[in-house]
């Protein structure tokens, strides 16, 4: 890590808006004299590895990547913890969508279908809808067939292709259930990939929460209680960050708080997606 | 007591946001409304919303909850009027910060900030905008209509070189009449909205002049005549000038002001119906642009009266600039002597080489007449009307 007197973040280029997102905060925080940078990762895999192994003090980091990185860090005597994530993170749900005119009405009903779901690694249009599947008794490969649409595959669903793909085979009759998450169910609906009304949600996961900003075990508490000040200091108000924070998709950010992924983890135990190690077990997952 | 709207069958991907979100304005931050409603997905979806508006949700009732956020009245706290929508709401001095905004609108705070020079309202504005562009947008003439292409005439074959030849002369003239105010729109705050919108409509009345001057043109011989390198010379220090205040008065007080009397001249004295009529179309059209430039400069040299040394000093800057070059090509002269003239017969060449005489004397005395209404005193304004370039323009 260069520079000892910056803190530096991980993010996963998702997208090329990230750096146009980053970009400008490291020219904001550096403003505030607080000296910042940030790494880009091609997936959340290495960005995760690579936090825990400190060689970058935090990373914005998806659900799926938060899971792991705390297993990891436990199983190696170290600790990482959630310290911010945007309003926007907090209270989410999966839904699974089937179309109207299809008579399925509750998810007994989807018992021999096919269910579309969105990457590998999604959190939101994988692993939760699917587990929320098994825990009503219904056994992917055995009592459903998952067609997984994996776009972006190491991006754990932060690229909306694939929950797209699968909304759109719900559409073209090629699957009978589509998951994703409840933003995308009103967006894909709103722009005509599910014509309005053509879907009903058959059923909806509990709320959990999305991206927090891990801290890593060897970030240094007064750059990180600095990092966590400046971040609460931004405001909607501030015509600098507000288009950053538009472009992130945040009116403001909160603490961070981990209650809100017990149901990932399960999700992530009952496909077995990592171990308790934070081991990747899923056999059919290359970043 | 709770707010309550029913959207009744409507849902979220069918426009009811508009009509939660028209239940929220007027709510102080933290009130909440009701959402009551049929549609299946409606709490899916009125969570989704909310929670992407910043706006609080609580679904743990009947119906959805939407608590108001604070991120609508964020947005806007800084917001700022760019001025008022009306000629009397014209600022001082434009800010870039205002950006494309539409003058008066309500700005919100950040954006690109625009990156114009031309933002001060002594150095752009003239009273005279408003009135001048209303005209413009009214007096838009289409050069397919308004000509009668089929009119029939017949001239000496080389009567109509001479035609051609003033053609060819005129179009790289509004060329660059076209080239000098797209430069100066480009650099133009719009909220100076009725200046924009003027010269934006110079720019394309010198379009339809450069298109009805090459259609006459090439009417009889679908040839075009010479461009000399002075004329070329001349019209180039036009183009040079970056300066607005000085650019509009090398090209619209003087130039375009000395294409009056040109222009008036072909109607009068062309040979043919069809040059009449582009010569009386375009007369028009440059009698605004006339209007305008001595308009906005009379202002300005009324605010500031130092301008009008800097004015001095433009014209004989390019004065000096165009001492080697030959001035207006002598094949345009020629052929002016011969359009007027209409024949060859000495006494008709007589008569050309008068008009062409007259219509000299009488540049000469529009724009003495124009730098008098700038402020110049007689007899500067006759020194300084000697110093126009022999091109006319």
């Amino acid at each position: 890590m260069s520079g000892d007197d910056e803190l530096v973040m991980g993010a996963v280029a998702y997208d090329p808006k990230v750096i146009t997102i980053w970009d400008g905060f490291r020219a904001w925080f550096r403003e505030q004299g607080f000296e910042f940078d940030y790494v880009l990762y091609s997936n959340y895999e290495r960005q995760v590895e690579e936090l825990v192994d400190g060689r970058v003090h935090v990373a914005w980091n998806s659900p799926l990547a938060w899971v792991r990185a705390r297993r990891l860090a436990e199983a190696q005597g170290r600790t990482v913890r959630a310290m911010a994530m945007r309003d926007t993170d907090c209270d989410l749900s999966s839904v699974v969508a089937v179309r109207s005119d299809s008579g399925l009405r509750s998810i007994a009903d989807l018992k021999g279908r096919v269910v579309a779901t969105g990457a590998v690694d999604s959190p939101q249009a994988t692993l939760l809808p699917l587990s929320l599947l098994r825990a009503e008794g219904l056994q992917p490969g055995r009592d459903i067939e998952v067609r997984r649409f994996d776009v972006g595959v190491g991006l754990h669903g932060d690229h909306i292709g694939g929950e797209r793909d699968a909304a759109r085979a719900l559409a073209a009759g090629e699957v009978d259930a589509a998951c994703m998450i409840d933003t995308n169910h009103l967006l894909f609906s709103r722009e005509g990939t599910l014509a309005a009304g053509s879907t009903t949600v058959l059923a909806q996961t509990g709320r959990y929460d999305h991206c927090n900003m891990t801290i890593g075990p060897n970030a240094p508490d007064a750059k990180v209680n600095r990092f966590a000040e400046l971040l609460s200091n931004m405001s909607y108000e501030d015509d600098a960050v507000r288009p950053l924070l538009d472009l992130e998709g945040l009116k403001q950010w909160r603490d961070g708080r981990t209650d809100g992924y017990e149901q990932l983890e399960n999700a992530v135990d009952d496909a077995g997606f990592y171990d308790a190690q934070g081991g990747i077990s899923a056999r059919d997952y290359r970043p | 007591m709770l707010a309550t709207i029913d959207l009744e069958g409507l849902g979220l991907e069918e426009g009811a946001h508009l009509l939660i979100q028209r239940a929220l304005d007027p709510l102080p931050v933290g009130a909440g409304v009701e959402v009551q409603g049929r549609h299946p997905a409606l709490a899916v979806h009125v969570a989704a919303w909310a929670r992407a508006r910043g706006h609080g949700v609580d679904l743990d009732g009947v119906a959805p909850v939407v608590t108001k956020g604070t991120a609508h009245d964020a947005r806007w706290r800084s917001a700022e009027r760019a001025g008022g929508p009306g000629a009397s709401g014209v600022v001082e001095r434009a800010p870039a910060r205002w950006g494309l905004a539409a003058r008066g609108a309500l700005v919100e705070a950040g954006g690109p900030p625009l990156n114009a020079d031309l933002v001060e309202r002594e150095v752009v504005w003239s009273d005279l905008a408003p009135k001048l562009y209303a005209q413009a947008a009214a007096g838009q003439w289409d050069p397919a209509k308004a000509i009668d292409w089929e009119d029939p005439f017949e001239l000496e074959q080389d009567v109509e070189a001479a035609v051609v030849q003033v053609m060819t002369y005129l179009i790289e003239n509004e060329q660059a009449a076209l080239v000098v105010p797209a430069r100066f729109v480009a650099r133009l705050h719009p909220h100076f909205r009725e200046v924009m919108q003027l010269l934006a409509i110079q720019v394309a009345d010198e379009a339809r002049h450069i298109e009805v001057f090459t259609r006459r043109g090439l009417l009889r011989t679908g040839e075009l005549g010479t461009s000399g390198a002075g004329g070329r010379a001349s019209l180039q220090t036009l183009v040079d000038e970056a300066d607005f205040s000085l650019g509009s008065f090398l090209l619209s007080v003087l130039g375009e002001g000395s294409f009056l009397n040109l222009l008036s001249f072909l109607e009068r004295h062309a040979p043919d119906p069809v040059t009449r009529r582009v010569a009386h179309l375009a007369l028009q059209d440059e009698a605004r642009h006339v209007a305008f430039g001595v308009g906005h400069l009379e202002r300005s040299v009324k605010a500031d009266p130092s301008l009008r040394g800097r004015l001095r000093l433009a014209m004989e800057r390019r004065h000096t600039a165009l001492s080697d070059t030959a001035g207006l090509n002598e094949e345009v002269f020629d052929s002016l002597v011969i359009l007027a003239a209409g024949a060859w017969t000495p006494e008709a060449i007589a008569t050309g080489w008068a008009k062409v005489q007259t219509l000299q004397d009488e540049m000469d005395e529009g724009r003495r007449r124009r730098l008098g209404r700038l402020g110049f005193p007689p007899g500067e304004a006759a020194d300084l009307s000697a110093l126009h370039t022999k091109n006319f323009m």
